[in-house]
C-alpha cells in the first residue's frame, strides 16, 4: 500500500528530538570544519587576533609542507592498501571454502573464527607484542614483519580484520544459489575455475563492501600502529602523528592546526562513506545475518 | 584457506596461549626476555590483593552498564524507532549521521569531543551555553570524566544497535504495522506492543555482543583521559601495566594476567553466543559434496 502520508506535527516533534540527540555529532563536525579555516575559534565562532568575527585563513594547512605528514600518509596508505588486498583475497578464498567445501576441521575453524569475531582482539596486544619481537630476532623477516616496521603493523591489522571478513564472505557465498555452481561443476569446471568465473562475479557486492570497509579501518586505525610503531619519521601513521601533536608538551597546542590534520585524515573516509553508504550499511549489519 | 589459517593461528591462537602463558610468569622489563621464571598463579593472587582492583572493577562495570543501557541499546533503539516514523529520506539522513562517529578515525573523533568540552573561550558548551548564562566555565572533562567517556563511546556504539534494529523494524510485516494503525494504536502503544516484542532477538544479540566489545575496548578512553580522573577501566589497566606507562617498568606478566581475566570473560561470552544464536544452523554441512 503506497500512500502519501501528510506530514503532521508528530513527525516534526520526532524530527526535533532526533536533531537534539544528534547535536554532539553535528557540533563536532561543525567545529572541525570551521576551525580548520580560521585562525582562532571561540566555540564555534571564528575570530581574528583581537577577538572579532572573521580571521579566516588557510595557514593551518601549512603542515602539508612538512615531510613528516607525507611519510605518515604514505605509511597509512600502505597499511590501508595492503590490508584491503590481503583481507579481501584471504577472506574470499576462506569464505568460499568454508561455505562450499567439506573438509575436516571446518566446523572447528568456523566456531573459532566466530569466537574471535566476537572477541575484540585488543586484549591480545601484549602477546602480539611478543610475537613481533620474536620476528624482529629473525634476520630477513625482521625487515618487514618485526616490531616497529609498517609491515608488522600491516600483518597484525590484517589478521585482526580476518574473522569479520571470513564470516562476511561466507555469508555472501551462502546466498549464492547452489544450482549455478552445480551446473558449472557438472559442465566440467574445475573447483578453482568455478570460484573464479562463476562464484566471484556473484559476490562482487560483498567484495566491494569488504574492501571499502577494510580500507577505512586501515586508514583510521590507531591502537595497533600506536603500540607497535615507535613514532618518528617513517614510523608513524596519520593517527599517531595527530596524537603526537595533541600530546606534545613543548609547544602550546594549536587546535586549529589539529583540526586541519584531522580533516586531512577524514577527507578520504568521508568521500568513501558518501559514495558507498549502502555497501557499508550491509557490512555493519552483515555480522548480524543469521544471528551471528 | 591456508593463508587465513596461518594468520589466524599466528596472531590469534598463539597470542591467546601466550597471554595465558605469560600471565603465569614474572616477566617484566626488569627481568628481560630471557631471565624470567614461572611463578604460578601469583599474578592472579596479586590482582585480588591489589588496592586498585576493586575500584577499577567497579568503574569498568559502571562504564559498561551505562554505555550499554543508555546508548548502545537505548539510544540505538530510540534513534531507529524515531527514524522509522519519519519520511524515508529524512530518516536515512539521521541514520547516516549516526554512523559518522563509527567511521571517523578515533583520534579525530576524540579531538572533537575534547573541543566540545574544553574551557571557554574554546570549548563549545562553555562558550555558547555556560558563558552567556553567566555560569562559571571550566574544562568539563576532569570533573565529569566518566560521563564523557560514556558519551564518547556511546555515540560510537549506538550506531551498531541502530542499524540492526532498523533493519529488524523494516522487516516487521507492513500488515501488522498498518493494522495497528487501523486499530487506533498511538505512537507509544505501537512501540510498546508491536515493535519491542518483535525485536527480542536483535535486542539480546546487541546486548551480549556489545557487552563484550565494551569490556575490552579502551581506545577512545585512552585518547580522551588516558585513564585519569577515575576512568581507568580493566582493559586499559592491563595495557598500561604491560606496554605503556610512565615508569618504564613494563610488567608483562601482571598485564597478561589482567588480560587473561578478560580472555576468560570473552570465552564465557563466546559460549553464550554459540548456545543462543543457533550456531548449529550456521555451520550446516555444505550441500555440494553430498551430490
Amino acid at each position: 500500500m503506497k500512500r502519501k502520508e501528510p506530514i503532521h506535527w508528530g513527525q516534526i516533534l520526532i524530527f526535533i528530538i532526533l536533531l537534539i540527540l544528534s547535536l554532539p555529532i553535528i557540533l563536532g563536525y561543525l567545529w572541525l570544519i570551521i576551525s580548520t579555516f580560521s585562525k582562532v575559534t571561540y566555540g564555534l565562532v571564528p575570530v581574528d587576533k583581537s577577538g572579532n568575527f572573521g580571521g579566516f585563513t588557510l595557514s593551518n594547512w601549512t603542515f602539508l609542507k612538512e615531510p613528516d605528514i607525507w611519510w605518515a600518509s604514505w605509511n597509512t596508505f600502505l597499511l590501508a592498501m595492503f590490508m584491503t588486498v590481503g583481507v579481501v583475497m584471504i577472506s574470499s578464498l576462506a569464505g568460499y571454502a568454508l561455505s562450499r567445501i567439506k573438509f575436516s576441521g571446518r566446523k572447528e575453524f568456523l566456531s573459532l573464527t566466530l569466537v574471535l569475531h566476537a572477541f575484540p582482539s585488543v586484549t591480545l596486544l601484549i602477546a602480539i607484542y611478543f610475537v613481533l619481537k620474536f620476528f624482529s630476532g629473525i634476520p630477513i623477516l625482521d625487515l618487514f614483519m618485526g616490531y616497529n616496521t609498517i609491515g608488522g603493523v600491516i600483518f597484525v591489522s590484517l589478521a585482526m580484520q580476518l574473522p569479520l571478513g571470513v564470516w562476511l564472505m561466507k555469508g555472501f557465498f551462502d546466498n549464492v544459489s547452489w544450482d549455478v555452481e552445480r551446473a558449472a561443476l557438472i559442465d566440467g569446471c574445475s573447483r578453482l575455475r568455478t570460484f573464479w568465473s562463476v562464484m566471484f562475479p556473484q559476490v562482487r557486492p560483498g567484495i566491494a563492501a569488504l574492501s571499502i570497509f577494510s580500507f577505512m579501518t586501515g586508514w583510521s586505525s590507531f591502537i595497533i600502529p600506536y603500540t607497535f610503531l615507535s613514532g618518528g619519521a617513517g614510523h608513524s601513521v596519520i593517527s599517531t602523528y595527530l596524537n603526537t601533536l595533541m600530546q606534545s608538551d613543548t609547544v602550546s597546542i594549536n587546535y586549529n592546526v589539529l583540526a586541519a590534520v584531522g580533516l586531512f585524515q577524514l577527507i578520504p573516509i568521508l568521500i568513501f562513506y558518501f559514495f558507498n553508504q549502502n555497501y557499508l550499511m550491509k557490512i555493519f549489519s552483515g555480522g548480524s545475518h543469521g544471528g551471528v | 584457506m591456508l593463508p587465513a589459517a596461518v594468520l589466524v593461528v599466528l596472531y590469534f591462537f598463539l597470542p591467546v596461549i601466550l597471554t595465558i602463558g605469560i600471565s603465569f610468569t614474572d616477566m617484566s622489563s626488569v627481568t628481560g626476555f630471557s631471565n624470567w621464571k614461572f611463578n604460578g598463579i601469583s599474578n592472579y593472587v596479586k590482582i585480588f590483593l591489589h588496592p586498585d582492583s576493586l575500584r577499577i572493577f567497579t568503574s569498568t562495570m559502571f562504564y559498561v552498564a551505562c554505555t550499554l543501557c543508555f546508548f548502545n541499546v537505548g539510544m540505538g533503539l530510540l534513534v531507529s524507532v524515531l527514524a522509522y516514523h519519519l519520511p524515508k529520506k529524512v530518516g536515512g539522513f539521521f541514520k547516516s549521521l549516526w554512523l559518522l562517529p563509527r567511521i571517523t578515525p578515533a583520534v579525530v573523533y576524540v579531538l572533537m569531543w575534547t573541543m566540545i568540552a574544553a574551557d571557554a573561550p574554546y570549548g563549545i558548551i562553555n562558550q555558547h551555553i555556560f558563558a552567556p548564562l553567566g555560569l562559571p566555565t571550566s574544562n568539563l572533562i576532569p570533573n565529569n570524566a566518566m560521563f564523557f567517556c560514556i558519551l564518547v563511546n556511546g555515540y560510537i556504539g549506538a550506531s551498531f544497535g541502530m542499524i540492526i534494529f532498523s533493519s529488524a523494524i523494516e522487516s516487521i510485516s507492513k500488515d501488522i504495522m498498518t493494522s495497528s494503525l487501523v486499530d487506533g494504536a498511538g505512537f507509544f502503544n505501537r512501540v510498546r506492543y508491536i515493535i519491542i516484542p518483535q525485536l527480542r532477538w536483535p535486542l539480546l544479540f546487541v546486548t551480549t555482543y556489545q557487552t563484550l566489545s565494551l569490556l575490552t575496548s579502551f581506545e577512545s578512553i585512552m585518547l580522551l583521559t588516558d585513564g585519569n580522573f577515575q576512568t581507568e577501566v580493566w582493559a586499559l589497566w592491563s595495557y598500561h601495566k604491560a606496554l605503556n606507562n610512565y615508569y618504564g617498568n613494563f610488567q608483562y606478566g601482571f598485564g597478561a594476567a589482567l588480560s587473561g581475566v578478560l580472555v576468560v570473560v570473552g570465552v564465557v561470552f563466546a559460549i553464550i553466543y554459540l548456545k543462543f544464536f543457533k550456531f548449529g544452523e550456521l555451520v550446516k554441512e555444505p550441500l555440494i559434496d553430498e551430490m
